[in-house]
């Protein structure tokens, strides 16, 4: 997936002089994901920034050159790190537009790693896909497959308004954090969009919706699969954005289904499974025969592997969660 | 000094060992026997020996996410904390923190892997110990790449203002991971950064632990008689990468080789020979230190993997209060959703 998120990004840069990229470690290193490789040496330290570890200064920065009408792409390295510059992302980045009555606007992207499942303990896995999609103002993409994440990042990047690309770190294709096979798809060298707030569906199935993003819609496939032998039929939905938030689809499918299955790597309470099982009970309460959540339990992620394991939802999490709607 | 030095040397070698099983001959992070990313310190060990030399138990270290060779000068328990490591059940934190997020509250120590972010605790342990009036001292260390970020000046600030007993100890190894320090900042010395502030700074050269000793004392001294803050600038080598399994491609090989030349570890031994120590008395703190490490990796391994339960345990040390039971019991066909 970074190789098609790369070849947005040199293409974009390619055919726009304002779009620059900086952050740490993304220029001789190409970033400790990948999310740059190679675009050192065609567009130099000029272009593809390192910047000190100074994250309220750079991710501000960004806001300031956007304003200026630059066309930044900051990347925070691991989404956990948005502590310490969150008054830039959350006070200027997502409000400025608004504030300034729509005088005034962001036409940044801001990229982060996210997820666990290498046990990097609680400073380094978390996704928090709730807290941006929660906080307004900000875009909020999420890629699951290599065609979605370049199509995604051609928008995010010509995209007026601030964009928060979110990729798990597991679906990259790193050398030392093997990907499973869903993420690589074909990607055509052309550029093309994917619109925002329209989520895919990424398998059909008459039996249940199972809605989710990121590494989960991989895991939510082979729950599926799993499922299909013994005669259930899934419908996997990828919402790929989380703002602007594709809530037909999964209305649709679920007033197809009658079955409902949210699933997070993101904690439990106050966030992404309770916002879609809302949703789908303020327009389809009618529809729905039951629900069920798949997400983090509320605590930090923990360190070993056993208890690692024990939270982040897996495939046979989720294939028991449509069990339990039946 | 040496036989904690020597001590946090040979640990690393092990965990290296140990680190590389299952990941070899394809490197897999999530594969072996230690969990998770693996940053170790050889080459900074005169800076963790030098100053932790000075503190006793009641004083507060913050280390960031290269804490071994400091914690093993602080005299965190190395038994539990190898524990922690293999994320084993009766690690410092029951295998939920980490080799990145070690505590050890017998020692005041305690850790972060978020950049700088270990010194405002210390500065707050720094105000605990004046508004207590006790005499502690808090030691923050931080690598050089730490030094622009606002965690670092905001808290010097706020313990010069206050006069609070903290040392800010920048190990300076040249690098923040791919990032050369003259590329991310102006100044030659984070000492520098001193001045701005109206604190005391020192810049301690090359891997010496007799200077970083000396300097330190001072440091400790300062703040444990109420003079306030220093930054105390060392400079030490990476060795290694940044992480085990860094490439290091970003890294011209002399700037390798000339850092894996000096040896902080090496150079004070050579001290210890001129002052009149024999080669077998230095041989045998080595072979004390061997056999400490050996025995705590084997101790560690041995150890039980938590049960996966108690991976919801220790959010809160109150949970009567603090956890709200969040089973999941929406079934709309239980409740009667059906017949609508
Ligand atoms: C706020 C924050 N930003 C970025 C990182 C990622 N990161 C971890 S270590 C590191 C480099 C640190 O360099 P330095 O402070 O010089 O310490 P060293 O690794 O050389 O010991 C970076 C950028 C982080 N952990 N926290």
């Amino acid at each position: 997936m970074s190789r098609a998120i790369v070849e947005a990004i040199g293409t974009e840069m390619r055919e726009n002089e304002e779009v620059f990229y900086m952050g740490e470690d993304v220029a001789d290193y190409g970033g400790i994901f990948d999310s740059t490789q190679g675009l050192l040496e065609e567009f130099g330290h000029d272009r593809i920034v390192d910047v000190p570890i100074s994250e309220t200064a750079y991710l501000g920065a960004a806001v300031g050159a956007a304003q200026q009408g630059m066309r930044p792409i900051a990347e925070l390295m691991f989404v956990d790190f948005f502590g310490v510059a969150m008054d830039q992302i959350y006070n200027n980045m997502a409000k400025n537009t608004y504030m300034s009555g729509g005088a005034v606007n962001v036409p940044m992207v801001m990229t982060t790693a996210v997820g666990g499942t290498y046990n990097d303990a609680a400073q380094h896995s978390q996704t928090l896909y709730g807290t941006f999609a929660h906080l307004p103002g900000m875009k909020v993409v999420v890629p699951a497959t290599a065609y979605d994440a370049k199509g995604l990042m051609h928008n995010a990047i010509r995209d007026d308004d601030p964009v928060v690309y979110m990729y798990h770190k597991r679906l990259m294709g790193l050398g030392w954090l093997p990907a499973p096979d869903g993420p690589k798809t074909p990607v055509p060298e052309t550029d093309y969009t994917i619109p925002f707030g329209r989520a895919d569906v990424k398998r059909e199935g008459s039996d249940a919706t199972v809605v989710t993003l990121g590494l989960h819609v991989h895991r939510a496939l082979d729950a599926a699969a799993a499922l299909a032998e013994d005669g259930i039929e899934a419908e996997v939905i990828d919402l790929r954005t989380l703002v602007p938030l594709d809530r037909e689809t999964v209305i649709e499918s679920v007033r197809k289904t009658g079955r409902l299955v949210v699933v997070d790597e993101d904690y439990r309470s106050f966030g992404l499974t309770g916002e879609i099982v809302a949703s789908v009970t303020d327009e389809a309460l009618d529809a729905l025969e039951a629900v069920e959540r798949v997400a983090l339990p509320d605590v930090p992620i923990p360190y070993a592997r056993s208890l690692e394991t024990e939270v982040i939802p897996g495939a046979t999490d989720i294939e028991a969660a449509v069990r339990a709607t039946r | 000094m040496y036989a904690d030095m020597v001590t946090a040397r040979y640990y690393e070698e092990r965990l290296q060992e140990e680190y590389l099983e299952g990941k070899q001959p394809k490197f897999d992070i999530s594969a072996g026997p230690i969990p998770g990313e693996l940053h170790l310190a050889a080459g900074q060990e005169a800076a963790a020996a030098g100053v932790c030399a000075h503190l006793r138990d009641d004083d507060t270290v913050t280390a960031p996410h290269r804490p071994h060779h400091v914690a093993i000068a602080k005299g965190v328990d190395l038994k539990r904390m190898t524990a922690e490591i293999f994320g084993r059940e009766t690690g410092l934190g029951s295998g939920k923190g980490g080799h990145m997020h070690l505590f050890d509250p017998e020692v005041n120590f305690a850790c972060s892997g978020i950049i700088a972010q270990g010194c405002p605790p210390a500065a707050g342990a720094g105000l605990a110990a004046k508004k207590r009036n006790t005499d502690s001292v808090a030691v923050a260390y931080l690598g050089e790449g730490a030094i622009d970020q606002g965690g670092f000046l905001e808290s010097l600030n706020f313990a010069a203002v206050h006069d609070l007993p903290v040392v800010f100890v920048v190990e300076d190894n040249d690098w923040a991971i791919s990032m050369p320090q003259e590329r991310v900042t102006d100044v030659e010395s984070a000492a520098s950064r001193a001045g701005g502030f109206e604190v005391a700074g020192v810049a301690v050269d090359h891997d010496d632990a007799v200077a970083v000793y000396e300097a330190a004392r001072e440091a400790v001294g300062r703040a444990r008689d109420g003079n306030g803050p220093t930054i105390l600038s060392v400079q030490v080598h990476r060795r290694m990468g940044h992480f085990m399994g860094d490439p290091e491609s970003y890294r011209p090989d002399e700037d390798r080789e000339a850092a894996t030349e000096r040896d902080s570890i090496e150079r004070l031994a050579a001290d210890l020979r001129a002052e009149g120590v024999d080669d077998e008395a230095l041989a045998a703190i080595r072979a004390e230190a061997h056999d400490r490490v050996d025995e705590a990796i084997e101790w560690a391994k041995g150890e039980p993997n938590p049960d996966p339960e108690a991976a919801y345990e220790d959010a809160f040390v109150n949970p009567a209060s603090g956890v709200t039971d969040t089973e999941p019991d929406f079934d709309l066909a239980e409740t009667g959703g059906e017949e609508r």
